[in-house]
């Protein structure tokens, strides 16, 4: 397993855990959502080839009501 | 005569640019929204929920309005530079209503972090729309910065106080003939909305004054009707201000006692 930070949330992940697999176990119906991997912005491109490492932070967003 | 409103290049036929935050319910919103005639609508980034509760927020908008991402919440420029980049991934566009606050009692904006952050979207290819204080020199900063249009604060965000200062934002429009002015905040109801047009205002950007009224479908065509008569005022040109009278009907021919 590895640790990572999931939107400031600790959270365990399987070794070789990619973005897109993380997503998918999310199960989130909006699909327009944007991933940070430590800071930068992953595009959704490369989601497939890039595995999480430990002590990652990962940022999942989406959109919500606003002003 | 057709008055269209152009931004960045996009024409709209509304001056009006509502948000979609603090609605009862979606329902609620969307005939907000219908009866605003708005082509606009800002939206707030967010982390995702983690507990599979998450919605799709975007699909209760109509597919026709064009989604105007914020940086709500952040505090520094990095934080919105790095919020504003997010939100060009997800939604696959460039328009970007910045906004970095300073105080979270007033809301009001840190003008000094909005413009290292404008400097920094714009060159990434952003089209940048400053939330800031109505000042003429920030607003001129922000333009050379390369901003799209500058928007100023008519009162603290959710307040609806209505054009707190007048003054400042007639000289902006006087010094500033060429820029977009977008009055983002304060606006409580379509009064507010007709002083800041009729003061030169090119559009308003409004969310609390619809989405708090008992009835926002009713309060949203109300604004978009304030909207349209400050701007037809503004064009058509107010009369000058007296301190006395000027008798409107001929006192030459009325009858004498």
């Amino acid at each position: 397993m590895v640790e990572i930070t999931l939107n400031g949330t600790p959270r365990s992940v399987e070794s070789s855990t990619s973005i897109s697999t993380l997503v998918e176990e999310l199960a989130m119906p909006e699909r327009r959502l944007a991933v940070e991997l430590n800071g930068i912005v992953v595009r959704k491109a490369d989601w497939p080839e890039t595995i999480l490492k430990a002590d990652d932070r990962i940022e999942i967003v989406h959109f919500v009501g606003g002003g | 005569m057709e008055d269209t409103f152009v931004l960045a290049g996009t024409t709209f036929s509304s001056r009006l640019i509502i948000g979609t935050g603090k609605y009862r319910s979606n329902d609620e919103m969307k005939a907000a929204h219908t009866a605003s005639g708005a082509e606009m609508v800002t939206v707030a980034v967010n982390r995702v929920p983690l507990d599979r509760s998450s919605e799709s927020f975007l699909d209760h908008l109509d597919p026709k309005m064009r989604i105007l991402p914020n940086t709500a919440g952040c505090y520094d420029a990095d934080h919105a530079i790095r919020t504003a980049r997010l939100a060009r991934e997800a939604l696959e566009t460039d328009w970007l209503k910045l906004e970095v606050i300073g105080d979270p009692v007033t809301l009001f904006p840190d003008n000094e972090q909005t413009l290292e952050a404008a400097k920094v979207l714009v060159k990434e290819g952003f089209i940048v729309l400053p939330y800031f204080t109505d000042d003429l020199i920030m607003a001129k900063k922000l333009l050379d910065a390369g901003c799209a249009a500058v928007m100023p604060l008519a009162a603290p965000i959710g307040s609806g106080m209505g054009v707190q200062n007048p003054a400042n934002l007639r000289i902006m429009r006087e010094q500033l003939p060429d820029a977009t002015i977008i009055v983002d905040a304060g606006v409580g109801v379509p009064s507010d909305a007709a002083i800041a047009m009729e003061l030169g205002a090119d559009a308003i950007l409004m969310n609390t004054a619809i989405a708090e009224s008992p009835d926002p479908a009713a309060m949203a065509r109300a604004m978009k009707l304030g909207v349209e008569a400050g701007r037809l005022a503004y064009r058509a040109g107010r009369m000058p201000k007296r301190l006395y009278a000027s008798a409107s009907s001929p006192i030459q021919g009325a009858i004498r006692p």
